[in-house]
């Protein structure tokens, strides 16, 4: 693989920039593999990569059923932060944000991570003292986080709408270090990096069976043929029960819905930072893209669904939270909407870990989050599969801590999935 | 927006309604084992296909409906309300 740089623009310069090669390969699946990891979306990859370049490991393929960059790697809102309060949630999402912050560099690949500041809107005395506490907490464990009064909200984001009899606006919770970052960028660069490192991208290879005995896998069938691993990964997001069941392994706290997001036309620039606001039922984030688009989602459908389109109601709902805070955007037209099919989980927080099985392990239950945690999802992910122990910052994050009374529930929202937004 | 024929008022849009969550779910009795428990709160089946589920009629009659709908097409097969007696009223109704 060529890698990117200055010298190597200028060389294929001279011959029309057409000699690059291929960002990854589009091997032959073998019949055996040290390290299966099911799923090509963020996590997958990112899990493929980390295992090659952290702990050397050789052999790995990655099967996706359709493309790279087609699942839910290209259906998010692209929004990076890590303001967390639980034990195990901050210094995951910290770390994750760190590796953002070095990714471009490290994959080779510019991801375009902007750390434009993420500002949570507040709207009563009771929720700046939500936010104070959510952020002196972050800021304990050494993350960044301030607030702004009314003033800096102000000077910093004027064509707010600061006129809201019902709702006014106090103030915000902000964190600098937060953003985004270019999704597809994300995805391709998380490929091209594994390959890179010797790993197989198995695209259209979609898994039809697990084959196991007593107490492992075996094997796994797919559309491009039967192959045997020694160690198995699932790491396939929404549909992570479809596989469980698969491998025969029964029901888990997860429960599958689907999250609209929007975009449209591209104005000029607007908005420079990620504007979140949530009260009164509303729940709403939006951000500007580099290309001039006006990115933002609201809540779930509200319905248990495998479908990837949205539905109607809460199209009216996001126009409406937009208009409620940003009336400016009357007249901008949508230029599409679409829906991704999430992993909502019992509490609101992810798994990885060890599975029933001695040679599988799991990543699922992403809920909301799944695109800020992708690299650290891969870098711990990873870890749990070669050391076959899981880290301090994830060790609670397993199928048991619902029986051991742990929750991780970082909105208190109780065991209803669709709650945890 | 999905129809749901509510048995007492009608064919609505679901926004009129709130999505309750699986209705197969059977509760152990009280003093079964924690894992038993735990099992039924928070382990579900996730069911890609045709599904029992509960939706109530927030802003209609109010009443909780059993309704069986497709989680790929969400196409509804059968809608009937949650308790048996009420059927029984709404039948007589209409």
């Amino acid at each position: 693989m060529t890698r990117f740089n200055a010298w190597n623009v200028f060389k294929n310069g001279f011959t029309g920039q057409k000699n690059w090669d291929r960002q990854w390969r589009d091997p032959e699946p073998k019949k055996e593999y040290n390290i299966i990891i099911v799923g090509g979306g963020l996590h997958g990859l990112a899990t493929a990569y980390y295992l090659a370049k952290n702990h050397n490991k050789k052999n790995i393929a990655v099967l996706e059923k359709g493309w790279i960059g087609g699942g839910n790697a290209g259906r998010n809102t692209t929004i990076v932060r890590s303001n967390y309060m639980m034990p195990g949630n901050h210094e995951f999402y910290e770390h994750s944000l760190k590796l953002w912050e070095n990714l471009s560099h490290d994959l080779n690949y510019n991801v375009m991570f902007s750390q434009r500041a993420h500002v949570s809107l507040f709207h009563s005395p009771s929720a700046r003292d939500g936010a104070a506490r959510r952020y002196n907490i972050m800021r304990l464990h050494g993350t960044d986080g301030e607030l702004w009064d009314l003033d800096t909200l102000k000077k910093n984001i004027p064509h707010l709408n600061y006129n809201n009899a019902r709702f006014p606006i106090l103030g915000a919770a902000v964190q600098k270090r937060a953003g985004n970052a270019r999704h597809d960028s994300t995805v391709w660069g998380f490929a091209r990096a594994a390959d890179s490192l010797g790993v197989d991208i198995l695209q259209n290879c979609e898994v039809t069976g697990v084959k196991r005995s007593q107490n492992n896998i075996e094997s796994i069938e797919t559309s491009r043929g039967t192959m045997k691993a020694k160690k198995v990964g699932f790491a396939v997001a929404g549909h992570t029960s479809l596989l469980w069941q698969m491998a025969g392994l029964g029901n888990l706290p997860i429960e599958s819905h689907k999250l609209q997001a929007f975009v449209t036309e591209a104005i000029k620039p607007l908005l420079d930072q990620v504007v979140v606001y949530g009260v009164g039922g509303a729940h709403f984030y939006i951000s500007q893209s580099d290309k001039g688009s006006m990115v933002f989602g609201g809540d779930l459908d509200w319905y248990k669904s495998y479908a990837q389109r949205g539905n109607l109601p809460m199209v009216q709902d996001s126009a409406e939270a937009a208009m409620a805070i940003m009336p400016c955007l009357g007249r901008i037209r949508l230029l599409r909407h679409w829906a991704g099919v999430m992993d909502m989980s019992m509490d609101g927080s992810f798994f990885i870990c060890k599975t029933p099985l001695s040679n599988l392990y799991l990543n699922a239950g992403w809920n909301y989050g799944g695109f800020k945690a992708s690299p650290a999802s891969g870098w711990y992910f990873a870890d749990l599969i070669a050391n076959e122990q899981p880290h301090k910052n994830v060790q609670n994050h397993n199928l048991e801590r619902f029986e051991q009374g742990i929750n991780i529930d970082e909105r208190g929202a109780g065991p209803d999935p669709k709650l945890h937004g | 927006m999905i129809r749901i024929k509510c048995p007492y008022c009608g064919e609505r849009d679901h926004s009129e309604f709130t999505y309750g969550g699986d209705a197969s779910v059977e509760y152990p009795v009280l003093d079964a084992s924690v894992s038993e428990w735990t099992k039924a709160i928070f382990f579900r089946e996730n069911i890609r296909g045709i599904q029992k589920e509960t939706w109530h009629h927030t802003n209609g009659c109010r009443l909780w409906l059993e309704v069986e709908r497709s989680t790929i097409t969400h196409e509804i097969k059968s809608v009937k309300a949650c308790h048996p007696q009420i059927d029984k009223i709404t039948k007589n109704k209409s």
